[in-house]
C-alpha cells in the first residue's frame, strides 16, 4: 500500500511539473498579449524635438529664436506613491484639487507610455521642480521649442506656431506630426514649416517603474537622429519694417515695400499689429480672445489678405493697357470739363485745365481721361463685342498679377477681386452689358480689388518696365543653394516695355507738379500715383503707389490707410518717408520732413467707432 | 551513483545546478548597469551564504549520523526557542516580525523551524509502537506541528505557516488514512467552487447529484443515511467557507484569492504583482530576452523580484526553454530525494528525507504557481533560488543533513518497517 502511495506522490509531483510547463508554454509562446503588455509598460519612445530654425532679416539681424517650453509628463503605468504631494503642489503652484484633477486626466489620456500632467511650464517653475524631481518618481519633463522675438515687430509676416490641428493630423500624408506637436499656423512659420521644423528624433528605451532610463532598445536600431531646422534669412529690413510700423501706428492699413530688381519684400506691414510674443505658444491663450474681439482685427494680415479697390493708383496700369492695346498713343489728349458724360450719367472729375495729356492725366489724376481709354478699348474694332474686349482687358490685368494669388511666401494670401465676363453675364444678362456698366474699373473702382502686396507688385512691375518677380520674403535658406525657383523667374506683362517710359514720366510729374508734389523729397526722384478710394462704409481710403529712384528703382511701395481721406494726405507722405528712410536714412533726421514724420506718427486715424473697443495689451511690450 | 563517502552525486549535482541558477538569477534581478560584479551586491551576499553553507555542510558530514536522531528534540527545541525569541526581540520588517538582527545579518527563524520540526515529526513517527489510531500519538504530532505554525502566524507570516501542511504528504506516505488527504483536497475543491459560484449554487449542485445518485441506489436503504449526512456536511462546509472567507480573512487575502480564481481583475492593486509577474514571464517568449536583458526585471516593475518572484527573471530572460530547464531541475531534485527516502533503511531517515522533499515540493508548487497565476500570492521563497540568507542557509543545512543521513544508510543494518 505504501508503494502505491509513493507512486501517487511521484505522479503528483510530475503532474504539477507538466501543468507548469504547459502553462508556461501558453503564456510565453502561444499568447503574445504578455509580450505586448511588457513593451507597453517598459518600452518608451522619447521624442527628441529639434531646434526650430532661427529667422533673420536681410542684414542678418536675429528676429526669431527658440524659447524652451517644458511639459511635465507622467510615466505610464502611473504609480505615484510616497510623494510629498503638498510640496509638489507648492513647487508647481497648483492646489491639491487641481493636482487630483490633473492626475485623473493623465490617467485617462495616457499615450505610448506617458501622459501629460501639465503643459507649458514656465522656466522658473521648471528650474525649481527639476532640482527636486528625483523626489517625485514617475514625473519627467519633455522639452519643446516655443518662439521668442528680438523685436516687437513684423508679427503678421512672421506668423506663429500652434498645436497641429485634428484635421491636419488626419490628413497628413507622411505621418510626421503627432498630437500635441507644434507647427506654423500663419506667416513664414507656416510657409516654411518644413524647412524650419527640422526632423524629430526618436529614441526607444526601456524605463523602470519610475520612468527612469534603463537602456536602449534593440541597440538603438529603431532610433532616429534628430535634425535641427534650417535657419531662414528674410529679405525684410527690420529697421525699415519698424519704421513703417511706427508711421502706421494707430491707423488701419498696410505698407508693402519691394525691391523691384529681385521681388524681395523689404517691409510688409499690416496695422494694427501686435507684439508677436503675445501670440507664441505660452501667451496666446491669454491674448487670443482680446485679439478676436478687437474690431480692428489686429491679427488679420491686411497686407496680403485684404483687397481694396486701388482707386486712382490703378491709372498707370490702365494707361499702359491703353497704350499697348492701341486705345491711345502717348500723344493722345482728351478734353475734361470736370466730368465724363455717360448718357444721362456723369462721372465726376475735379478741377484742372481742359486739355489733358497722358502725363497730365496721371499727375492730376483725371478720371475723364481713363474713361475715354476704357471706352476706346471696349469699343475697339479689334474686338467682336464687349465681352471679348473685357476678356482682353482681364488678361492684361492677370499679367500684372492682379486677380490671382501672386504666390508669395506669407500666408494667407487673398486673390483680390477681378471678375470674369460670366460674372457680368449673370449680373446683367448675356450680351446685355456694355463698357458703360463697368467703366469705373478704368479708374480703379468697382469690381476690382488689389491687396496691398498686389499694389506694391504693380509698382515694382512699372519700375521694372514690364516685368516682376513674385514678391517674397525669403532671401536665403540655410544649407540650401537656392530659394524656390518661382521667385527667381521673370514674369512679363502683356505690355511692351517701350510703353512704360511715357507712363513713368507721368508718375514722376505726380511728385513734381502733381497730387503729391507738396511732399516731394529733395534729391530722390520718386515716381508715384495717389489714390483716394471710395469707401461705402466710411471715409475714403487713402492709397499710394510709388517707386524710386525713377530711373534706377531700388524700392517700390504701396501704402493704404483705411478711412483716412485723400491719398496725398496720408498714404503718400508715409510712402515717401519710408522711401527716404530706405534710400538715404541719414538725411531724414535733419530734413524739414521731421515735422511731417512727427505729425503722422501722432495721428490717430482709427475710426471713432473702434477706438474704445481696442485692447492695447496686445501691442504692449 | 555515489561517492566513496556515500554522498549521492546526482543530488549534489542537482543541488549545485539549482544554487547556480539561483545566484545568477539574483545577480540579474538586482543588476544595475555597470555597477556590480557577480561577487558584489546581493548575488555576492548569496555567494557568501553558499560559502557558509558549505562550511556548515562539512561540519554536518563530520558529525555522526546518529547524532541527529539523538538530538532531534534539542534541535526542535532550539528552533522553537528562536521562534519565541523573534516575537520578543524581533525587528519589524514590512509588517512582519520575522527577523532577528545579529549585527550585520538578519536571520529568519521561520526558515529553520521547518528543519527543526522535521526532526520532531520524524522522531515521533519512527518511535516504536507509534500508531495512527492512537489518539495520544495524533495529539503529539498535532502539537509538534501546531506550535511552530502558531508562532509563525503570530509573526504575521501566513505563507511560512502554510508550509507545515507539507507534512500531511509525509503522514499520507507513512500510513495515515487517506481520508484526511482526500477530504483535504475535497475541501479545497469545495472552497474554490463556493467562491466561484457561491454556496447557494454549490448546495443546489450537491443536492442534484445526490438525487441522481439516489435514483439509482434507492433500493440500498443503508446508503441513504450516510449519503444524506455527507450532503449535509458539504453544504454546511460550503456555507461556512463563505462565512469564513467574508468574515475571517483580511481584505487583501480575500482579494489575492479572488484574483487567482479570476473572480476579480485588479491589476493595480491586489493583482499587481501577479499581473506584472505574468507579463515579465510571458514576454520571455521561447528563448527569452537574454541574460541581464530582461527589460521588465530591469525596470523593477515586479515587487520582490529577487526574492519571492525570482522566477520572473528566469522566465523573462531565459524564455520557455530555460524555464522548463529550471522546472525539470526541481522536479528531478524532488524525485531524487523521494528516491533517497525510499531507499533508507531506517524509518527516521526515511521520514526526514521524505519531509524535506515534500517541503521543497510545497515551496515549488506554491511559489512557481503564484508567479504564473495558478496559485494565490503566498509569500514563500523558491528554495535555493530566491534571495535571502536564512532561506538559503536553512535549505542547505536541511539538504546536507538529508544527504548525510542517506550517505550513512548502509550502517543501518536493521531495516525498519512498518
Ligand atoms: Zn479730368
Amino acid at each position: 500500500m505504501r508503494d502505491n502511495r509513493s507512486l501517487y506522490i511521484y505522479f503528483g509531483v510530475v503532474l504539477v511539473g507538466v501543468i507548469f510547463i504547459l502553462r508556461l508554454f501558453q503564456i510565453q509562446v502561444l499568447d503574445d498579449k504578455y509580450a505586448n503588455a511588457a513593451d507597453r509598460i517598459s518600452l518608451r519612445k522619447q521624442t527628441v524635438y529639434p531646434q526650430r530654425g532661427l529667422i533673420f532679416d536681410r542684414h542678418e539681424n536675429l528676429l526669431v529664436y527658440n524659447d524652451p517650453l517644458y511639459d511635465l509628463m507622467l510615466s505610464v503605468p502611473i504609480r505615484i506613491s510616497n510623494i510629498d504631494t503638498a510640496s509638489f503642489c507648492k513647487l508647481l503652484e497648483i492646489d491639491r484639487a487641481e493636482f487630483d484633477k490633473r492626475l485623473n486626466a493623465a490617467k485617462r489620456n495616457s499615450f505610448r507610455g506617458k501622459a501629460i500632467f501639465k503643459k507649458n511650464i514656465s522656466n522658473l517653475v521648471y528650474a525649481r521642480l527639476q532640482e527636486r524631481l528625483y523626489e517625485f518618481k514617475g514625473f519627467f519633463f519633455e522639452i519643446r521649442q516655443d518662439r521668442n522675438y528680438k523685436y516687437n515687430s513684423a508679427a503678421h509676416l512672421l506668423g506663429y506656431l500652434g498645436e497641429v490641428s485634428r484635421k491636419q493630423l488626419d490628413r497628413q500624408v507622411e505621418e510626421y506630426y503627432e498630437q500635441g506637436d507644434f507647427n506654423g499656423k500663419k506667416g513664414v512659420e507656416r510657409f516654411y514649416e518644413k524647412e524650419l521644423r527640422g526632423v524629430k528624433g526618436e529614441q526607444y528605451f526601456y524605463v523602470d517603474k519610475h520612468g527612469l532610463d534603463r537602456g536602449s532598445y534593440k541597440d538603438k536600431k529603431l532610433d532616429k537622429e534628430v535634425v535641427d531646422g534650417k535657419n531662414l534669412y528674410l529679405s525684410i529690413d527690420i529697421e525699415l519694417q519698424k519704421y513703417g510700423e511706427k508711421l502706421l501706428a494707430n491707423k488701419l492699413g498696410s505698407v508693402v515695400a519691394i525691391e523691384p530688381s529681385t521681388g524681395e519684400i523689404l517691409a510688409l506691414i499690416s496695422s494694427p499689429f501686435y507684439n508677436p510674443v503675445k501670440f507664441n505658444i505660452q501667451n496666446r491663450g491669454s491674448y487670443y480672445n482680446a485679439a478676436i474681439n478687437d474690431p480692428t482685427k489686429p491679427i488679420f494680415n491686411r497686407a496680403v489678405s485684404a483687397p481694396y479697390p486701388p482707386g486712382s493708383t490703378f491709372k498707370p496700369v490702365m494707361a499702359l493697357v491703353g497704350l499697348q492695346d492701341g486705345a491711345i498713343t502717348k500723344n493722345t489728349y482728351f478734353g475734361c470739363r470736370g466730368y465724363y458724360k455717360l448718357g444721362r450719367r456723369t462721372i465726376a472729375c475735379h478741377y484742372h485745365s481742359y486739355n489733358t495729356s497722358l502725363q497730365k492725366s496721371i499727375a492730376s489724376s483725371c478720371n475723364t481721361y481713363y474713361c475715354n481709354i476704357f471706352k476706346n478699348m471696349m469699343q475697339s474694332g479689334k474686338y467682336e463685342n464687349t465681352e471679348e474686349a473685357y476678356n482682353s482687358w482681364r488678361r492684361y490685368m492677370r499679367s500684372f498679377g492682379i486677380g490671382g494669388e501672386l504666390g508669395i511666401d506669407v500666408s494667407v494670401e487673398s486673390r483680390g477681386w477681378l471678375r470674369d465676363a460670366a460674372y457680368y453675364d449673370r449680373m446683367y444678362g448675356e450680351d446685355k452689358w456694355s463698357y458703360a456698366r463697368i467703366i469705373s474699373l478704368s479708374f480703379g473702382q468697382g469690381e476690382l480689388g488689389l491687396t496691398p502686396v498686389q499694389m506694391a507688385n504693380v509698382a515694382a512691375t512699372i519700375a521694372n518696365r514690364g516685368h516682376y518677380y513674385i514678391p517674397h520674403v525669403v532671401r536665403r535658406i540655410e544649407n540650401q543653394d537656392s530659394i524656390p525657383t518661382k521667385y527667381v523667374v521673370k514674369n512679363h506683362t502683356l505690355v511692351d516695355p517701350k510703353h512704360f517710359d511715357a507712363v513713368i514720366q507721368g508718375m514722376q510729374q505726380v511728385t513734381r507738379t502733381g497730387t503729391a508734389s507738396a511732399i516731394a523729397i529733395k534729391g530722390i526722384d520718386i515716381a508715384g500715383k495717389t489714390g483716394t478710394v471710395q469707401n461705402p462704409h466710411g471715409k475714403n481710403h487713402s492709397a499710394y503707389i510709388a517707386f524710386a529712384p525713377a530711373d534706377n528703382p531700388k524700392i517700390a511701395i504701396a501704402v493704404v490707410v483705411e478711412e483716412a481721406g485723400y491719398g496725398a494726405t496720408w498714404a503718400a507722405p508715409i510712402a515717401h518717408l519710408v522711401i527716404e528712410k530706405y534710400l538715404s536714412p541719414d538725411t531724414l533726421e535733419v530734413s524739414s520732413r521731421a515735422s511731417l514724420e512727427k505729425k503722422i506718427i501722432k495721428s490717430n486715424l482709427i475710426p471713432y467707432k473702434y477706438r474704445t473697443q481696442r485692447d492695447m495689451s496686445l501691442y504692449a511690450e | 551513483m555515489q561517492s566513496k563517502s556515500g554522498i549521492d552525486i546526482i543530488s549534489v549535482l542537482l543541488f549545485v545546478a539549482i544554487a547556480a541558477l539561483g545566484i545568477t538569477s539574483v545577480y540579474s534581478a538586482t543588476y544595475e548597469p555597470g555597477a556590480e560584479s557577480l561577487f558584489a551586491g546581493r548575488s555576492g551576499k548569496q555567494l557568501m551564504w553558499l560559502g557558509i553553507s558549505v562550511v556548515v555542510g562539512v561540519v554536518i558530514f563530520l558529525l555522526n549520523a546518529n547524532f541527529f536522531q539523538f538530538f532531534s528534540w534539542y534541535i526542535y527545541g532550539a528552533c522553537m526557542l528562536l521562534l519565541v525569541l523573534v516575537l520578543v526581540i524581533g525587528a519589524d520588517i514590512s509588517g512582519a516580525r520575522s527577523w532577528i538582527k545579529l549585527g550585520p545579518v538578519s536571520i529568519q527563524p521561520s526558515e529553520f523551524a521547518k528543519y527543526g520540526t522535521t526532526f520532531a515529526v520524524a522522531s515521533i513517527l519512527s518511535t516504536i509502537g507509534f500508531s495512527w489510531s492512537k489518539l495520544q500519538d495524533l495529539l503529539k504530532i498535532g502539537v509538534v506541528i501546531l506550535i511552530p505554525m502558531g508562532l509563525i502566524l503570530i509573526q504575521g507570516d501566513a505563507g511560512s505557516a502554510l508550509v507545515f501542511f507539507s507534512f500531511f504528504l509525509v503522514f499520507y506516505r507513512e500510513g495515515m488514512t487517506s481520508v484526511v488527504l482526500i477530504s483535504g483536497l475535497t475541501a479545497i475543491a469545495i472552497f474554490v467552487f463556493t467562491l466561484v459560484f457561491g454556496s447557494w449554487y454549490f448546495s443546489l449542485a450537491v443536492v442534484g447529484i445526490f438525487l441522481v445518485f439516489y435514483a439509482f441506489t434507492y433500493s440500498e436503504k443503508k446508503l441513504l443515511l450516510p449519503s444524506i449526512s455527507i450532503v449535509a456536511l458539504t453544504i454546511l462546509f460550503s456555507l461556512s467557507v463563505q462565512f469564513l472567507f467574508d468574515n475571517v480573512l483580511q481584505e487583501h487575502q480575500q482579494k489575492r484569492i479572488q484574483v487567482t480564481l479570476n473572480l476579480i481583475e485588479d491589476n493595480r492593486g491586489a493583482g499587481y504583482n501577479v499581473n506584472q509577474s505574468k507579463i515579465a514571464i510571458g514576454s520571455g517568449g521561447m528563448y527569452g530576452k537574454g541574460f541581464l536583458n530582461g527589460a521588465h526585471t530591469k525596470g523593477n516593475f515586479i515587487p520582490e523580484q529577487e526574492t519571492d518572484f525570482i522566477f520572473c527573471t528566469i522566465g523573462e530572460e531565459g524564455g520557455w526553454a530555460v524555464s522548463v530547464g529550471a522546472l525539470v531541475l526541481f522536479i528531478l531534485f524532488i524525485l531524487r530525494l523521494y528516491h533517497l527516502a525510499s531507499r533508507a533503511k531506517k524509518k527516521f531517515k526515511r521520514i526526514f528525507i521524505f519531509s524535506l522533499a515534500s517541503i521543497l515540493f510545497f515551496h515549488f508548487l506554491v511559489n512557481i504557481g503564484m508567479t504564473i497565476g495558478l496559485m494565490p500570492v503566498i509569500g514563500i521563497p523558491l528554495p535555493l533560488v530566491s534571495y535571502g540568507g536564512s532561506s538559503f542557509l536553512g535549505f542547505c543545512i536541511f539538504i546536507f543533513t538529508a544527504l548525510k543521513l542517506d550517505a550513512t544508510r548502509d550502517e543501518d543494518l536493521i531495516s525498519t518497517y512498518s
